[in-house]
């Protein structure tokens, strides 16, 4: 086990966002949040990066009690995530946001004060190839399209040291082929022993690809297990689609 | 020397504001801190090294004490405004500076409030004297060198891409791992020490400062050179300031009384900011929005 959220309870107002939302997340698989909109699986993830404080709960990471920690404490600890909306350094060039994202010593001033710009150009090459993204080093975050700025946010989270990758709606929004890429590239990370947590709304995309999968909905996990399982649970039917009498005792 | 006296004070008050808008742009341009208490820090630069030197303490040391003083002050207004961004951090800086300006105003014993401190001695650097200003404009030509070297290899070295990135998308550099705060204090403290010393740098030549000098009316300047040159360019910045300084002064061969110069000179600074927002959003070498 690699992430264990306990117990997470968040309120925006009056609206509970999380509500006891407990899963855990096994170490070399890839793991699946599903679930309608608004059921808090965006807000879980931004919980977990300690974008937002949790009312109460718990998050161990590698055994670790994390709760506390600031977001870039844990993501130092190897928790690399993406956003639903894709976010980039508009103005900074896909090699600089790479560089970044491999550096571990970019924050020390006055070492840093007469150094080029940094970087390990066989690893750059090596991402860019990973993620297909075909486009010159030097072309800024802005130039892009939405698919290859899709594309340059799933790099930068392979490119930061991470023992966690976590994404949010990784192929939302682009086409059934860079779906496919898509799929493929994370079966290849998991393969090489990479443990990746992602929410997606995409069925096909989920069912096709993870190893466990958990449904949220009104803010907590109504139901869990393999796709299979999942496929046919009347609580997540319930929550989809409504109207089962079976399923409404899962709330 | 082959320029005349007028031209070498000219080019003296150039070298100074090159680097205040400099200093400037590296925490507004490049790290997006919409910082209006920079004149502040030019304030509290002049008033610390004209101080020191006034008790006797050698030039360099006051200057860079100066500067370091300032930083300080840097380093305090990021943590008083860490949760802010945007408009509200703008109006938190400027009203830093009204504080400053007021604390310059009426801290009389030590600072002389309105009246100002005269006598300032000009800088003495190993037994050496910089008594004229031909000798002053090598001077402060070469501080100005030497600090615009260091914030250009601040911004060019991976440390600067993470400030530019910061302005960019803090969110998307947290979950990068990267100490957000961390970044901002250390553009703020040099920022504000670059600010420190060339406030010195004026209070020496000048040899007398009131508080006055470190208004509203001057970060005005300072803020009007930066977005005419453009957010994040250093070379932007290093023309602005000659155009808004040096293009000004023509308007002495129109023979203007001088009720009119002052009122007219406003106006100018004005049409320029105007045309460059029109014409060229970006500013002359900007290389982001203003947002």
């Amino acid at each position: 086990m690699i992430l264990s959220c306990k117990d997470i309870y968040k309120s925006f107002g009056g609206i509970k966002a999380i509500d006891g939302c407990s899963f855990t997340v096994a170490e070399k698989k890839i793991t699946g949040i599903i679930g309608p909109n608004g059921s808090g699986k965006t807000t879980m993830f931004n919980v977990i990066s300690k974008l937002i404080k949790p009312d109460s709960g718990t998050i161990e990471f590698k055994g670790q009690d994390v709760t506390g920690l600031k977001d870039y404490e844990l993501a130092k600890m190897g928790v690399s995530r993406t956003f639903q909306d894709v976010k980039l350094f508009q103005n900074l060039t896909i090699r600089e946001h790479l560089q970044i994202a491999m550096s571990d010593t970019d924050e020390k001033l006055l070492s840093n004060i007469f150094r080029g710009k940094e970087g390990d150009a066989q690893k750059i090459k090596e991402v860019m190839e990973l993620v297909g993204l075909d486009k010159p080093l030097d072309t800024y975050g802005n130039d892009l399209s939405y698919g290859q700025r899709k594309l340059l946010d799933l790099a930068i989270a392979i490119a930061k040291p991470h023992t966690l990758l976590m994404l949010d709606e990784p192929v939302a929004g682009v086409n059934p082929r860079l779906r496919d890429s898509i799929k493929d590239i994370l079966r290849e990370l998991n393969s090489r022993g990479e443990s990746i947590l992602l929410i997606e709304h995409d069925m096909n995309f989920v069912m096709d690809l993870v190893d466990h999968i958990f449904v949220m909905d009104a803010g907590k996990v109504i139901a869990e297990g393999a796709p299979e399982e999942i496929q046919n649970n009347p609580c997540v039917l319930e929550a989809y689609l409504g109207g089962s009498e079976e399923g409404t005792k899962c709330l | 020397m082959i320029i005349s006296a007028y031209q070498t004070h000219i080019f003296i008050l150039i070298f100074i504001y090159i680097i205040l808008a400099v200093s400037l742009n590296l925490a507004l341009g490049y790290t997006g801190l919409l910082n209006l208490g920079h004149v502040a820090f030019y304030g509290i630069g002049a008033y610390t090294s004209a101080l020191l030197a006034i008790e006797g303490m050698p030039y360099l040391a006051a200057m860079i004490i100066a500067g370091l003083f300032a930083s300080v002050f840097g380093y305090l207004l990021v943590t008083a405004t860490d949760r802010l961004k945007g408009d509200y951090l703008a109006m938190a800086t400027l009203g830093f500076s009204f504080v400053v300006y007021s604390l310059l105003l009426n801290l009389r014993e030590i600072t002389r409030g309105a009246m100002g401190i005269p006598g300032i001695p000009k800088p003495s650097i190993l037994g050496l004297t910089v008594r004229t200003n031909d000798q002053y404009l090598i001077f402060v030509l070469l501080i100005c060198a030497i600090s615009v070297f260091i914030m250009y290899r601040i911004v060019k070295s991976p440390f600067g891409k993470l400030l530019e990135a910061n302005r960019d998308n803090a969110v998307c550099l947290r979950v990068l791992g990267k100490n957000t705060f961390g970044l901002k204090y250390k553009a703020m403290m040099i920022s504000a020490f670059f600010a420190g010393i060339s406030g010195s740098l004026y209070a020496h030549y000048i040899t007398f400062i009131d508080p006055t000098s470190f208004y509203i009316s001057e970060l005005i300047l300072i803020l009007t050179i930066v977005i005419v040159g453009g957010l994040a360019s250093i070379k932007g910045s290093i023309v602005a300031t000659a155009v808004i300084i040096y293009v000004p002064e023509i308007l002495r061969t129109l023979d203007l009384p001088s009720s009119v110069l002052g009122p007219v000179r406003q106006a100018l600074y004005a049409a320029i900011l105007i045309a460059i927002l029109m014409l060229r959003p970006r500013g002359i070498f900007g290389k982001v929005d203003l947002e």
